[in-house]
């Protein structure tokens, strides 16, 4: 028989486990998230770095430094194996004080410390030669090459394509409501659409692991949420080619200056923490975006006037008690493992906790996994016009011509590029039809107009493919429904 | 009563003051037209709106064809007339300029095809 | 020149890019001129934004007649038909190449497949796209309900859906006043029009609506938080100075919709992307009299060349752009002796066209920076006077120099608003 997983949570860490266990023949894998889709929590809102491994003293955060630089060289296949989309563009670490130096030193020892390969200081001439756009003040850096970005929503899409593909059961809009512990042992998970049986449940809720680990009775941790805002600039604002953090000081990481993946300049994060309560407070502030702004400033003084901005958006990182990851099987409760605290560097981590996860399911519950005969370890990424050449176009417009129809007019995704996203969701189990959904998988409503003219196009395709009337398809989830009702709606004295 | 506009009828925009008593125009000021005074007058004893709207239509090219009044109608109708659009429902073809329903002798045209 | 990938080739005089008014009137007086002419729009329909704007109130110089959008929209695209004019919907240009001055490529993919099309000159009228709430600070949470005007009235007035049913408006110009009257008529209430200047942005007629509907309106107000789950529930009003800086004064107004209505930007990336100057002033690119571009043989119309209040003058732009590509294509280029710059002056923000030849009258459009009343337009170069009762920001003044008095002048003249 079987040995029956459940993961909660469908975020980056999640699906990492969610693919890592589907090679065994052994398991029946089941993955719930109570989001509509994968990856809304943590994960969709972040710097969307894969770090180097040099920041995590591991003295202080020992989980942190093993997991950071282990995940980071697993990332270099995993985005091949998946065609995640990603650049490996190294990162500078930059001082504009003699006394950074100091600090600089201290990072380049701790990352020979945890195995980062390829680091060096530069002087100001190297540095310069790389980023021309840098603040006069720069004086050098710390170059570390193995630093990379990746779309983390997308990274998320694939590992759980992949995973289903393998034959992972996922359970979304399933938000769990209990953990049914007997003897001491885990029996399963309660949730609003009914009991899911499991010998084993994996704690991966993000910013709500220490309510879903309370519910199996372990309260030893808190998870409290830390705030970043971010700016997102017009595509043709002139951006670094690497990711650049200023020294950092013992109070923060300071506010990195990106060209993101899809070439867009971002700044930010700033860190405010929120009381416990306020997980779902992801609104942007006034004072948070000047501290972003001004921060990011100090690195690259030419920012464009604000109306280049397109997007302002915030995350939520989860904090933990004690600041380390908490990844282990909780001895109290047999079959319950933590994977809680899943804070920055846990994008880069992802994989190396999945592989931990998969250790300790060997390691501490003695249940010896066997690898299946015919594990696919590979994903195709989803088709985008924007990325195709000419002749390749043409052939699949013959194939399809809705691939010829440009949807999205800033970003070009073609209508095919949309109807394959609706499958995709489909086949992840997507109930509610979200524009979201389809913006993450296609890269539509993301550009110059923020979808003024290519979202209610979606809507209609959504709405087809799903077969749900145009106003009940959603933004982002329930409670996000597009319209009211249908244009008379009120007049007749209804509504949605 | 003392009514105040805005003059629409050209750019200038005068403000215009209409002075009225028992449903009698006692007095315009601040034109500097007679069609400013006309409309003003015309403003405050019966001010009318051609209204535009859309209605559902089945089996176009897009789910809705959009109408306007042949004429204008009286303001204090139009919570009237939107619900009776509220009620209407098209099937294609339907043409530009077709008169698709009348509504207490007023025309309701098509201005979108379908 | 690269290698051209394996895609249809096609071939033309002149490609129109953009199918709404003046796109469509630049490739009806194209074909009426003889030229061999494609027009391209990415829509399934054409007319551009003209379908989705139900009210009356154009054409009334184009046609003699008041007509809704679609309507406006259906008379030129009959036209278009009558005459036989080629044209592609669902066709989005990717690319514009520039070889040579009577050389361009441009490709565009459509449902049939991926072309290029060689061209001797282009009319780029491609129209523009609405400043979002992100784009005028708007912070908060990012939920539903919040809808640049354009965006609601696709959904309401193309798709039949009704985007909310307590509405708050951002901006007080005539496409926000419109979008209010829409909502109020299907039956939502609208809360209130913020807006930011301290006077209303719009047409006096379109003004009117906020009384028809006991709309309010705050003046030199701005929106500055949307807050909500899932949806709009609040949005923060705050009280600017005449500095528009914000004062202390705020309060909140209970919504599930926001709509912004704060201004166009003219559509003109691929125009940058080849070199294409830009006027910042107007956000489109820098013209001369023929509204040919810095690019030889790529000529600009309608909202693209600079935001226009009425179609009728945009339809106008189309068709002089038609007939400077018959001059360039006939020519071999646009030639002039001498091109006078024109200057803004006084209280002018925008004005458009920028370089004069004198070779034929012109019409000028132009903006000014803030109302004032009793003024003289002035140009001093060419001693041209002109009485106008009021100006205001919100209405483009247009205006005709014949040939002989740009003559006049030697190398540029300025354009001044000043209190008569």
């Amino acid at each position: 028989m079987k040995t029956r997983v459940a993961i909660i949570g469908a975020g980056i860490s999640g699906a990492s486990i969610a693919r890592v266990l589907s090679k065994y023949e052994n398991l029946e894998v089941h993955l719930i998230e109570k989001a509509p889709d994968v990856g809304w929590g943590v994960s969709k809102a972040n710097t969307a770095l894969i770090h180097g491994g040099y920041d995590d003293d591991p003295e202080k955060y020992p989980m942190r430094a093993k997991l950071c630089i282990r995940g980071n060289r697993l990332w270099h296949q995993w985005v091949k194996e998946l065609q995640i989309p990603h650049v490996w563009n190294g990162a500078l670490i930059v001082a504009t004080k003699e006394e950074d130096f100091d600090e600089l030193e201290k990072l380049l020892e701790r990352g020979h410390k945890n195995g980062v390969p390829e680091m060096r200081i530069i002087d100001r001439d190297e540095l310069f030669h790389l980023e021309p756009g840098l603040t006069r003040e720069a004086i050098g850096a710390l170059w570390v090459p193995i630093v990379g970005q990746i779309g983390p929503i997308p990274a998320v899409i694939a590992l759980v394509e992949n995973a289903v593909a393998n034959g992972v059961k996922t359970h979304l809009e399933t938000e769990v409501r209990g953990i049914k512990v007997e003897n001491g042992e885990v029996r399963g998970v309660e949730t609003n659409n009914g009991f899911i049986e499991a010998d084993i449940v994996i704690n991966a809720a993000g910013l709500y692991a220490d309510e879903v680990a309370r519910m199996a009775g372990i309260d030893y941790f808190e998870i409290h949420p830390r705030k970043g805002e971010y700016y997102l600039f017009d595509d043709d604002v002139p951006g670094p080619g690497r990711v650049l953090f200023p020294t950092p000081t013992p109070i923060s990481k300071g506010i990195v200056v990106t060209t993101e993946i899809s070439g867009h300049l971002m700044i930010g994060p700033n860190a405010q923490d929120l009381p416990p309560e306020e997980k779902d407070n992801l609104a942007t502030t006034e004072e948070g975006l000047r501290e972003v702004w001004e921060g990011a400033k100090k690195l690259w003084p030419n920012l464009p006037p604000k109306s280049r901005v397109i997007r302002t958006f915030a995350g939520l990182r989860p904090e933990p008690t004690g600041g380390d990851f908490i990844i282990k099987a909780e001895e109290e409760v047999w079959g319950f493992i933590n994977v809680a605290g899943i804070r920055s560097p846990g994008l880069t981590s992802a994989p190396a906790i999945a592989y931990e996860v998969a250790e300790i399911i060997q390691r501490d519950l003695g249940i010896n996994l066997v690898e299946k005969e015919k594990w696919n370890p590979y994903r195709k990424e989803i088709t985008h016009f924007f990325m195709l050449p000419p002749e390749k176009a043409n052939e699949l417009i013959k194939k399809n011509p809705a691939y010829g129809k440009i949807v999205c007019r800033c970003n070009h995704v073609s209508e095919g590029d949309i109807l394959e996203a609706i499958e995709r969701m489909k086949f992840i189990g997507v109930k509610t039809p979200s524009v979201d959904s389809v913006k993450f998988r296609t890269k539509s409503t993301t550009g110059t107009c923020q979808g003024s003219f290519c979202r209610p196009k979606i809507v209609q395709l959504l709405a087809k493919e799903y077969g749900v009337e145009p106003w009940e398809v959603t933004l982002k989830g329930k409670g996000s429904e597009i319209g009211i009702g249908d244009v008379k709606a009120l007049l007749r004295g209804e509504e949605a | 009563m003392i009514y105040r506009f805005t003059c629409i009828v050209c750019p200038l925009g005068c403000s215009i003051e209409v002075e009225m008593e028992n449903g009698e125009v006692l007095g315009v000021t601040g034109h500097t037209c007679p069609r400013g005074m006309e409309w003003a007058i015309e403003e405050v004893t019966n001010p009318r709106r051609v209204v535009m709207s859309v209605v559902p239509v089945e089996g176009g090219a897009l789910p809705t064809v959009s109408v306007k009044t042949a004429e204008p109608v009286p303001k204090e109708k139009i919570p009237e007339l939107m619900k009776f659009l509220a009620k209407l429902k098209l099937k294609a073809p339907v043409n530009v300029g077709q008169v698709v329903a009348e509504w207490e002798g007023i025309k309701i045209v098509a201005t979108r095809g379908a | 020149m690269e290698p051209m990938p394996q895609i249809s080739m096609l071939s033309y005089d002149v490609v129109v890019i953009g199918g709404g008014p003046a796109g469509m009137a630049a490739a009806v007086k194209a074909k009426e001129l003889g030229l061999n002419v494609l027009l391209l729009d990415e829509n399934d329909y054409l007319g551009g934004i003209l379908p989705q704007c139900i009210h009356p109130g154009f054409g009334l110089h184009y046609f003699k007649e008041e007509l809704t959008g679609p309507e406006f929209a259906s008379r030129l695209a009959k036209r278009l038909v009558e005459l036989g004019v080629e044209y592609r919907t669902a066709a989005r240009v990717l690319e514009i190449k520039n070889y040579s001055d009577l050389e361009k490529v441009v490709i565009f993919t459509s449902p049939a497949g991926v072309y290029q099309v060689w061209t001797k000159a282009i009319i780029y009228a491609a129209g523009a796209r609405e400043r979002h709430a992100f784009e005028i600070g708007i912070v908060g949470d990012r939920v539903a309900g919040i809808y640049t005007a354009g965006e609601a009235q696709t959904l309401m007035d193309i798709y039949g859906i009704l985007p909310g049913k307590e509405v708050v408006i951002v901006g007080s110009g005539d496409v926000g006043l419109i979008m209010a009257r829409r909502f109020a008529l299907e039956g939502a209430k609208v809360k209130a029009v913020i807006e930011l200047m301290p006077y209303p942005g719009g047409l006096a007629r379109n003004v009117m609506i906020l009384r028809d509907f006991n709309i309010p309106l705050y003046l030199s107000h701005k929106v500055v938080e949307v807050r909500g789950r899932g949806r709009v529930q609040r949005v923060k009003v705050v009280r600017v100075d005449e500095n528009l800086n914000e004062t202390g004064e705020e309060f909140w107004i209970e919504a599930d919709t926001l709509v912004i209505s704060a201004g166009l930007i003219p559509s003109v990336k691929k125009l940058k992307k080849i070199g294409v100057e830009i006027d910042p002033a107007t956000g489109g690119p820098v013209v001369n009299d023929r509204l040919e571009t810095s690019v030889p043989g790529i000529f600009v119309a309608g909202n693209s060349l600079l935001i226009n209040d009425l179609v009728d003058y945009v339809a106008e732009q189309g068709e002089l752009a038609a007939e400077s590509a018959k001059e360039f294509i006939e020519k071999g280029g646009i030639e002039s002796r001498k091109w006078v710059k024109v200057r803004k002056g006084q209280n002018v923000r925008l004005i458009a066209p920028h370089y004069l030849s004198g070779d034929r009258d012109v019409y000028l459009y132009l903006r000014v920076a803030r109302p004032m009343e009793n003024v003289e337009l002035r140009i001093p170069e060419i001693g041209k006077k002109l009485r106008l009762p009021v100006v205001k920001p919100a209405e483009m003044i247009r205006l005709k120099l014949r040939a002989e008095e740009i003559q006049k002048a030697s190398e540029k003249l300025t354009v001044e608003v000043v209190r008569a």
